[in-house]
């Protein structure tokens, strides 16, 4: 019974080492697995997955314009600062007061991509981009304004 | 057909025309000397080399891919490195010792080299007790670790030095036991007739089963002998920083890596002459024609081909399997590895007295 067990123990241990090196050879003689990007030179073929979290942007449309309302919630979500929101009220034809975002600053140099703002914005307004080539030489170049100059709040956007 | 034997042949009628006899000896030892020390150079560059594309592609990476084409002169480039950094000595090290461990390590690599026998007669030293010479000498090399574990004072050199110690001594067992099958097979511990007798076929294919046994032992034993993964726990880097060669730096860490890498090729030679038949060719029983084709490759390249195959495959280990804990590793040795081994040994020393083997 001793001897059975032994020589089952060898086997299977000979057996469970064969099976891993099945798989790295494998791979050895399998060049198509190899996933390493060689990055700096495939920068133009370099495909990002959807959901890599790399800066917020605003997304504007073709007339220029965005669907913020300027309601804060983002800032108040963001627990460390990130985003500043300045808002002034824009009278419209009627002569109704409406408030809107005057800039909405974004401090990429204090953002951990947490992705709490963008969870937070009612009106969809803000997004995460896959963009992850932040270094400049400057730190105030890492503060940004996320709407276009120029910009408005889209029409029916409450 | 190109062959090394014409080479050194011609050389040495050369000699022996020019100087008399003595000095014709001299020079030759010199010559001798030359072609070692420019092998290890070499064989350190390719070896290096090899075991980081070999890593790479197993762990489905490119591996160094810059200096040069496809990344061929990067081992230059680290060796440049090396030899340009700073040797430091540890303030309260054994200088002695220190200094000399490297070299011990490479001078058991040298010693080595004597008996293999590299293609059809092309050997350094064709000693009629060449495997007991490699048994004897191979496990030397345990007195170099322990002279840097011991001379660095630092704990885990000294951890480390202990450690191999206790394998390379275990280890060494079932390595002699494996190279013993193939020294009753052929009744001669010198290696050309070990190779001679493989004419008719290799002896992992004439040998039956104990053959291969014994080959997966010596493997194993081989392996942990040369202090690498999945036996590395001299060098532990994530237990002991880096073992034995913690406290080294510059050239004489170089030589200690050097040392390894020379090790594999030497145990992976002689485990080629061993197993697989040295610098004979490919030869099937009485398939005259077929014999004929393979005998038109040089013996050299067979003898190349065949050992870098079997470093190959030591990486292969070294990049699949796992460390082992060091009572995992005298278990294996002392209680599935050489009972096994002393077995396979009674086997084929029935096969051999009753001639079953081809």
């Amino acid at each position: 019974m001793f001897l059975k067990d032994y020589i089952s123990d060898v086997v299977n241990g000979v057996s469970s080492l064969l099976k891993g090196m099945r798989k790295t050879g494998y791979y050895f003689t399998h060049p198509k697995e190899i996933i390493t990007e060689q990055y700096p030179d495939n920068r133009a073929t370099l495909l990002l997955s959807e959901r890599f979290k790399g800066e917020v942007v605003m997304p504007h449309d073709a007339n220029n314009e965005h669907t913020c309302t300027g309601c804060t919630a983002c800032e108040l979500a963001c627990p460390n600062g990130t985003i500043k929101v300045v808002t002034k009220f824009e009278v419209s034809p009627e002569g109704k007061k409406k408030k809107a975002i005057d800039t909405l600053v974004y401090r990429l140099e204090l953002c951990t991509m947490c992705n709490l703002c963008i969870v937070a914005c009612p009106s969809d307004a803000i997004k995460m981009a896959p963009n992850f080539e932040h270094s400049v030489f400057d730190r105030t170049k890492l503060t940004k304004v996320l709407n276009q100059p120029g910009s408005k709040i889209r029409e029916g956007i409450e | 057909m190109f062959s090394l034997e014409g080479i050194t042949t011609s050389v040495q009628d050369w000699l022996f025309m020019k100087f008399n006899p003595t000095m014709a000896l001299a020079m030759e030892c010199v010559i001798v000397i030359l072609l070692s020390i420019s092998l290890f150079a070499i064989l350190g560059l390719i070896l290096v080399l090899m075991e980081r594309k070999v890593a790479a592609h197993i762990q489905i990476r490119l591996g160094p891919n810059r200096v040069g084409p496809g990344g061929m002169f990067q081992t230059v480039a680290d060796t440049l490195k090396l030899i340009m950094k700073e040797g430091l000595v540890p303030d309260k090290a054994d200088k002695f010792l220190f200094n000399l461990a490297p070299f011990v390590v490479m001078m058991v690599g040298m010693l080595l080299l004597a008996p293999i026998a590299f293609a059809k007669n092309f050997q350094i030293w064709d000693i009629n007790i060449g495997v007991l010479y490699i048994s004897a000498v191979s496990s030397l090399s345990v007195i170099g670790i322990l002279m840097a574990g011991w001379a660095s004072n630092n704990k885990y050199s000294l951890l480390g030095a202990m450690r191999s110690g206790a394998q390379i001594v275990s280890y060494e067992l079932s390595a002699g036991f494996a190279v013993l099958t193939i020294v009753v097979l052929t009744g001669s511990l010198q290696l050309s007739e070990i190779v001679k007798a493989q004419e008719n076929g290799w002896w992992i294919f004439k040998g039956h089963i104990p053959a291969l046994i014994a080959f997966v032992l010596y493997i194993i034993a081989v392996t942990a002998e040369t202090n690498r993964a999945p036996f590395d726990l001299a060098e532990a880097e994530s237990e002991l920083t880096a073992g034995f060669h913690t406290e080294y730096s510059g050239m004489r860490f170089a030589l200690f890596f050097l040392a390894e890498y020379i090790n594999i090729f030497i145990v992976c030679a002689i485990g080629a002459t061993l197993f697989f038949g040295g610098w004979m060719p490919l030869h099937i029983g009485n398939w005259e024609a077929f014999n004929h084709i393979m005998d038109y490759i040089p013996s050299s390249v067979w003898f190349m081909g065949k050992t870098f195959f079997l470093i190959f495959l030591i990486m292969w280990f070294r990049w699949t399997f796992p460390r082992l804990r060091v009572d995992q590793l005298l278990n294996l040795e002392w209680k599935y590895l050489l009972p096994i081994s002393l077995f396979n040994l009674l086997l084929v020393a029935i096969i051999a007295i009753l001639g079953w083997h081809f």
